[in-house]
């Protein structure tokens, strides 16, 4: 086990460095640089503050500097505020790691629920609606949804508050953030909670004597939530990373939308932190899923 | 049935049977759900008192879109305390089905039993498991009856361990003011009565690390844990190879025995039967066709079905170019005929068997068969017709089937 998860970083280091050397190159390679605003600056201004923040040296250079400064702790500055990078990123990864720990919670317990719902009263009315639902829910666009919530609930009932920092109310996002992923796991749950149903393991549980609930709940649900797992980690990452959709339309301050404005500003050093950020969590997302995977499933060999 | 001429059924028609079929499968799922049931409406007698189980004229319907499947339709026989009964018939026969509705396992709400009895003797009480509500069929399932499937790849559950399954039925059964430790002793001595060696191991570890015949084991052992009084095992070898095979029959032999149980060997191997069974029921497209004890079965097998299945099997020592097998196929199950379901198939056809199907005709006071043949007024026409080729075929397999079983016993 220590064997196999050292291994797993060991392999996490190389993918993450591969993705530091793509997001640098084409982020360089887009057209327009952080200094160019709309409003013409000087020549002269342009090369002074490229000098400063190592612009002008040749790519790769920049990016042995970038990785230098990396590896000894350093995040480096936003190009565009001056604030320190790390201290940026960590506080707004708070404000959505708060939403989407709630929406990923919201969405795994209640999909889990539905689905097991949907499989036991299979081609009934219950099975009907949430098949109805799960479908209008994967295919309504997460910013569909959040921009009716708040039309509906903020503007036209007033029941809901609008989203400030001082007095987070977590309802409409948290909503808008785990429709989706609710949805999907429903869907997951479902379909591998009917094909566990099915198994020869049930019925010999059932010629046990087992009880209908326990056989249900014991024997078949521990085998149904394997497909479910994989789906469940790296959707938690994603989550808990924020959306930059929902996060824009709340106008929350979460990690989504520094990602978005970082990009529009290229805002270099601040781009490929939140990328590293990103991958390293997708990374320890990944390994979770197969130690847990591993927990539910003997069958599973890690090495 | 209604059917169209090609065979395939209209929408119009199939959604016409889907909704019938709701009506009626809501019915039968109305009528089990009811909950406190009266004692006497499933408490029943035993016609007689040494019999572990008596099958009395049961249908086991099965409800689909297609049609109505009739998978048992009118079974009647009896497997006495102490002796194994066996099954055979090919798949499809609803030799499956009828122990099933015996587990009230059917696959609902499509299956259903309609009609007849199950009369299951419990010592001092009688239970007819056609109307025994649920609750009190979890407390037959595992205890009095208790069934060995026949694919222990797949029938231990792949998550849990060994001695966790096995301590469940206990534990449900037997299981009251008992400790943990107490139930997994009376696990590791079940264990180890299957022949497990290592019982202790074994029971800490998981389904996929032991193999075919050891899992088997486990599974007789889970059946065997809380002395059942009825044992009903669906082909438990089919998955497993010969030498392995041979070790699990004498296992369940020798079981049986110890705890005095009843056995219903479902199979389509006639060897397995010859070997362990004490009675015979021969099933054909959901009715039996032939039924007598081992002997009458194998040295005067009657039914052209049965004298069918004994010859299409190899023989010790004789050297054939093509094996024996029975002309044609068996009727569509939706779409039964009125006349006897094996005349198609039949090579002994007598002018009569066109009508309807033929009742049963005692050959002896056990030995039982479903054919016009045996009929005091067509014995004559009978004589005439024989299929002397695969009467002699039929009957030299079958006498070296029970002579091979003899030898081993």
């Amino acid at each position: 086990m220590t064997k196999y998860i050292t291994k797993r970083i060991l392999l996490a280091i190389v993918s993450i460095w591969i993705i530091t050397l793509i997001t640098f190159f084409t982020m360089n390679a887009i057209p327009g640089g952080p200094f160019n605003k709309e409003k013409a600056t000087s020549a002269a201004v342009i090369a002074t503050l490229e000098a400063r923040y190592n612009l002008d040296k040749p790519l790769g250079e920049q990016y042995v500097l970038y990785m230098t400064n990396l590896l000894h702790g350093d995040w480096g500055i936003s190009l565009h505020s001056g604030r320190d990078i790390w201290t940026d990123i960590w506080s707004r990864f708070q404000v959505s790691a708060k939403l989407g720990g709630r929406a990923a919670a919201v969405a795994i317990v209640i999909g889990i629920v539905l689905g097991s719902i949907a499989a036991l009263t299979r081609n009934k009315l219950p099975d009907r609606l949430i098949v109805f639902f799960t479908t209008l829910g994967t295919a309504m666009p997460s910013f569909v949804l959040a921009t009716l919530l708040l039309l509906v609930f903020c503007l036209k009932l007033s029941l809901i508050p609008v989203w400030s920092s001082s007095d987070p109310n977590y309802i409409l996002p948290v909503i808008a953030l785990s429709v989706y992923p609710m949805a999907y796991i429903t869907r997951l749950t479902k379909t591998s909670m009917l094909d566990a149903l099915n198994q020869d393991y049930v019925r010999t549980a059932r010629a046990k004597g087992v009880s209908k609930v326990k056989v249900i709940f014991v024997h078949a649900l521990r085998n149904a939530l394997i497909p479910v797992i994989t789906y469940v980690g790296p959707m938690v990452a994603y989550i808990l990373t924020g959306s930059m959709v929902v996060e824009n339309i709340f106008t929350i301050g979460g990690l989504g939308s520094v990602f978005v404005t970082s990009i529009n500003n290229r805002d270099y050093p601040v781009i490929m932190a939140v990328t590293i950020f990103l991958a390293i969590l997708m990374v320890i997302a990944n390994l979770l899923t197969d130690i847990v995977y591993k927990l539910v499933d003997p069958r599973i060999k890690l090495d | 049935m209604a059917k169209e001429k090609n065979g395939y059924l209209s929408a119009r028609e199939s959604r016409r049977i889907s909704k019938e079929n709701r009506r009626i499968m809501g019915e039968y799922e109305k009528k089990r759900k009811r909950k406190n049931v009266d004692e006497n409406e499933y408490l029943t007698t035993m016609h007689d008192k040494n019999n572990a189980v008596e099958f009395d004229n049961l249908h086991s319907y099965f409800f689909t879109d297609a049609g109505t499947v009739k998978s048992v339709d009118g079974v009647s026989f009896n497997v006495p305390i102490g002796k194994t009964v066996g099954i055979v018939g090919e798949s499809g026969c609803g030799k499956s089905v009828t122990s099933l509705s015996l587990m009230q396992l059917l696959q609902r709400p499509q299956g259903q039993i309609v009609d007849g009895e199950i009369r299951l003797n419990r010592g001092e009480k009688a239970y007819n498991i056609a109307e025994t509500p649920q609750e009190i069929m979890q407390d037959l399932r595992g205890n009095a009856i208790s069934m060995i499937f026949q694919e222990p790849m797949t029938s231990l559950n792949p998550v849990f361990r060994i001695g966790d399954q096995v301590d469940e039925v206990i534990e449900l059964h037997e299981g009251k003011g008992k400790t943990k430790e107490e139930i997994r002793k009376q696990t590791i001595e079940a264990l180890e009565l299957v022949g497990i060696a290592n019982a202790t191991g074994v029971a800490e570890m998981f389904p996929h690390e032991l193999s075919g015949g050891m899992r088997q084991r486990v599974m007789i052992a889970m059946a065997l844990a809380c002395h059942p009084r009825v044992i009903i095992a669906d082909e438990p070898t089919t998955a497993l190879d010969v030498t392995i095979q041979a070790q699990i029959l004498d296992l369940l032999r020798e079981l049986k025995d110890k705890i005095n149980a009843s056995i219903m060997l479902i199979t389509h191997d006639l060897g397995v039967i010859a070997e362990m069974a004490d009675y015979v029921v021969v099933m054909y497209a959901g009715r039996i066709v032939e039924k007598g004890t081992a002997e009458e079965i194998f040295y005067h097998p009657a039914h052209p079905y049965t004298l069918g299945l004994m010859a299409s099997k190899p023989v010790v020592g004789k050297e054939v170019d093509e094996l024996y097998s029975i002309p044609g196929k068996v009727p569509n199950p939706v779409n039964m005929p009125d006349y006897c379901y094996f005349k198609d198939r039949c090579e002994m056809c007598l002018e009569c068997c066109k009508g309807e199907y033929p009742g049963e005709i005692h050959l002896s006071d056990t030995h039982v068969v479903s054919c016009y043949r045996y009929y005091e007024e067509h014995k004559e026409e009978a004589a005439q017709k024989v299929n002397k080729e695969l009467m002699a075929i039929a009957s030299m397999a079958a006498k070296n089937d029970k002579e091979v079983a003899e030898d081993v016993k």
